[in-house]
């Protein structure tokens, strides 16, 4: 172990953590403004990888199929809210979860009936192809260019949050929705926008991971899981608190996944440490969020209530 | 009183549906039913696919027929969640009442429906699946598998390794049943202590922090078991982190035909070891692997092997027996004699049902149509039994 290592791991850290920032970032609005659960935000992560895929097979430029992906993705989204999920805001959270679970198994038939059960290639652009050499590591292009996206985006959605007057009705619907219902903004409106916001952003990390990951039916629910730690983490409603939460998750999963192992090797026989290294390296980041849940239910990062 | 009619319209309806079912029964013994079971959707459901696909060509070719006797299959979706498997089984030999089921593609499955199916003497037939249990002290002789024990895929690239005169290698593989088995199986052949063994959660899709442990350790060659969408991702990942080539890839059930399609270029020259690879010699393997691509326009997959072959053995054993199951141990008999063709060459039953059968070590390379594909390069171990068997009190 040595400081290059380390710093690599860091950045592997870094790149899985903006990567569940775009995917927690939109859920968390969602989630903290219209008060509604959606299961199915994996959903929007995975049609983003199939469409990109597929702009890619018809364009054959990895700029044009992000471009192309992403607005596509919006529309599914606002599709999807006005034709499905509507009229269940007012429902309560269990038929959410049940619907939008649904909705989780009829995107996956979609696309395997449209491209199949097995893995979909996307090619990583010719540019960012190497590896780029960090003190004599290697370390692959693409995923630098992932951070960079990444912090582009969140750099974007900061500035549009903070700085814009939509931002603000965002941010005052994250404090008190009905509030801001009552002083006569057009609430369905600001959360098809939150809503197509949210898929936006799936959906570009939907395309940035397409060429690391299998483009694949079903590649939506694990990450949804570890979004889903991420916002509870960093607290509900809070686009601060996804960041953060994010970049912690990412670096303690990463981190632990590196070098637990080799904690537990010196510290027990070499039999335990194989058997028990990576189970409570699987299991940290679970940890991390029920300690955060103990000591601050709200999350690290809680909306402000006024 | 107008809940009374319904009450008895519910129960009209009931008993004209237990009427037909009746009906069916007395006229029975025309179709046979068979239960085939296999990851069919969710990310791994390309395996489960291909082993349907497999089996059905086999049927569709033998003009859906059996021994002889017409078969209707049920499909069932175990989702690889050991659970649902189980109460797939409970329907198919419950409510469908099928003796014979087929599949199972992943060997957690697998071993959580084994015993269920097994105790109630419905044939298991095992076409992927062969976790070490099975092959030991729990193999029953209801089960019988066309596939192999999962660590004979490993011990075959183990021996390889060894050949090689690899001196650090490391291990990487699921955290699950086959993952341990395909380790196992590995150092079975493959003596020298290993530099590393790394598990990573079944659920992981990326494999940065590892790649990242192995650039910094330089090893002689890496062992990788990687099913499915897994295998693309990491050979794809070992690709972007600028490993392949540098650092050899030693697999199991990594680079198949399922697989090779999305990993093309970042799969090249990669070895595997199984039983079966689509350039086997011989007629068997010529006529499926052309039917195959003829039927469904890709390069079949071991997993298509190997359920094709589960259909052939069924076949074999009820014509032997005039496609009659109900007289079990006559049944059981003629399956035991593994009188067909296998595609894979010779083929015959140890005393644990599981294959005793020649294990090959395939490289990835272009075909003469430019198809990312598996070449024979070797076959080190030949009438390979598995390491289980004597563990097993059938005789």
């Amino acid at each position: 172990m040595n400081a290059q290592l380390i710093a690599t791991q860091v950045l592997n850290g870094l790149q899985l953590g903006i990567l569940l920032f775009l995917m927690s970032a939109g859920l968390t609005l969602v989630f903290g403004i219209m008060n509604f659960v959606n299961l199915a935000h994996g959903s929007l992560y995975m049609m983003g990888a199939y469409l990109a895929a597929a702009m890619l097979g018809a364009f054959d430029s990895f700029l044009l199929a992000l471009l192309l992906a992403v607005p596509a993705t919006i529309l599914i989204g606002l599709a999807v809210d006005r034709l499905v999920l509507a009229g269940l805001y007012s429902r309560d959270h269990l038929d959410q979860v049940l619907a939008t679970f649904g909705l989780i198994l009829v995107f996956n038939e979609i696309v395997r009936f449209a491209w199949g059960p097995a893995p979909v290639y996307i090619n990583v652009p010719q540019v960012l192809s190497g590896t780029v050499d960090l003190f004599g590591f290697p370390y692959p292009a693409y995923r630098f260019a992932i951070i960079a996206v990444g912090l582009a985006a969140g750099l974007a959605l900061y500035a549009l949050i903070n700085r814009t007057r939509v931002g603000m009705l965002i941010r005052a619907g994250a404090a008190d929705a009905e509030m801001v219902g009552a002083m006569g903004v057009n609430i369905r409106l600001l959360n098809a926008l939150i809503f197509g916001l949210g898929a936006g952003l799936a959906g570009l990390a939907g395309v940035m991971a397409g060429p690391i990951l299998s483009v694949q039916p079903g590649m939506g629910e694990p990450v949804l899981v570890l979004t889903l730690v991420v916002i509870v983490t960093g607290g509900i409603g809070s686009i601060r608190g996804a960041f953060y939460g994010a970049l912690l998750v990412g670096l303690i999963d990463t981190l632990g996944r590196a070098f637990l192992p080799a904690v537990f090797d010196a510290l027990a026989s070499k039999a335990f440490a194989q058997a028990a290294g990576p189970a409570v390296a699987s299991m940290l980041i679970y940890l991390l969020m029920a300690l955060v849940l103990a000591m601050r239910p709200h999350g690290l990062f809680p909306v402000r209530h006024a | 009183m107008k809940k009374h009619h319904r009450l008895m319209g519910v129960c009209i309806g009931a008993c004209m549906a237990l009427a037909t079912l009746a009906a069916a029964h007395a006229a029975g013994q025309e179709k046979l039913k068979i239960g085939f079971m296999a990851e069919l959707s969710g990310p791994q459901a390309a395996l489960g696919q291909d082993m349907y696909d497999g089996f059905m060509l086999y049927l569709d070719r033998n003009g859906g027929k059996l021994g002889g006797r017409e078969i209707s299959v049920v499909k069932a979706d175990s989702q690889l969640k050991p659970e649902v498997g189980v109460q797939l089984v409970e329907s198919l030999t419950g409510r469908d009442d099928v003796p014979i089921i087929v599949g199972v593609t992943f060997s957690n499955v697998m071993l959580a429906v084994h015993p269920r199916v097994t105790q109630k003497k419905v044939f298991l037939i095992g076409t992927n699946a062969g976790p070490s249990q099975l092959a030991g002290k729990a193999c029953s002789p209801y089960f019988f598998s066309t596939s192999w024990q999962n660590d004979q895929q490993a011990e075959v690239v183990g021996h390889y390794a060894a050949s090689k005169g690899y001196k650090r290698v490391i291990a990487m593989v699921p955290n699950y049943q086959s993952g341990f088995d395909f380790v196992t199986g590995f150092k079975r052949y493959y003596k020298a202590p290993l530099l590393d063994e790394i598990y990573t959660p079944l659920s992981q899709q990326d494999f940065s922090a590892e790649l990242t442990r192995i650039a910094a350790s330089k090893p002689d060659a890496v062992f990788v078991f990687y099913p499915g969408g897994l295998g693309v991702n990491f050979l794809r990942q070992y690709q972007q982190a600028g490993l392949l080539g540098r650092i050899p890839v030693l697999s199991a059930s990594t680079t198949d035909a399922i697989n090779l399609p999305a990993q093309r270029e970042s799969a090249l020259g990669v070895i595997t070891g199984t039983a079966w690879g689509p350039d086997l010699d011989n007629e068997a393997n010529r006529a499926f692997v052309a039917g195959f691509e003829k039927k469904y326009g890709r390069i079949p997959s071991h997993y298509a092997a190997q359920s094709y072959d589960g259909a052939q053995l069924l076949d074999s054993a009820l014509k032997k027996v005039g496609g009659r199951v109900e007289d079990k141990s006559v049944f059981m008999a003629a399956l035991r004699q593994a009188d067909f063709p296998s595609v894979r060459g010779a083929f015959r039953f140890g005393n644990n049902n599981f294959p005793v059968q020649d294990m090959h070590v395939f490289e990835v390379m272009k075909d003469a149509r430019g198809r990312v594909t598996l070449k024979t390069i070797a076959t080190p171990l030949k009438d390979h039994r598995d390491a289980y068997h004597a563990e097993c009190p059938m005789e």
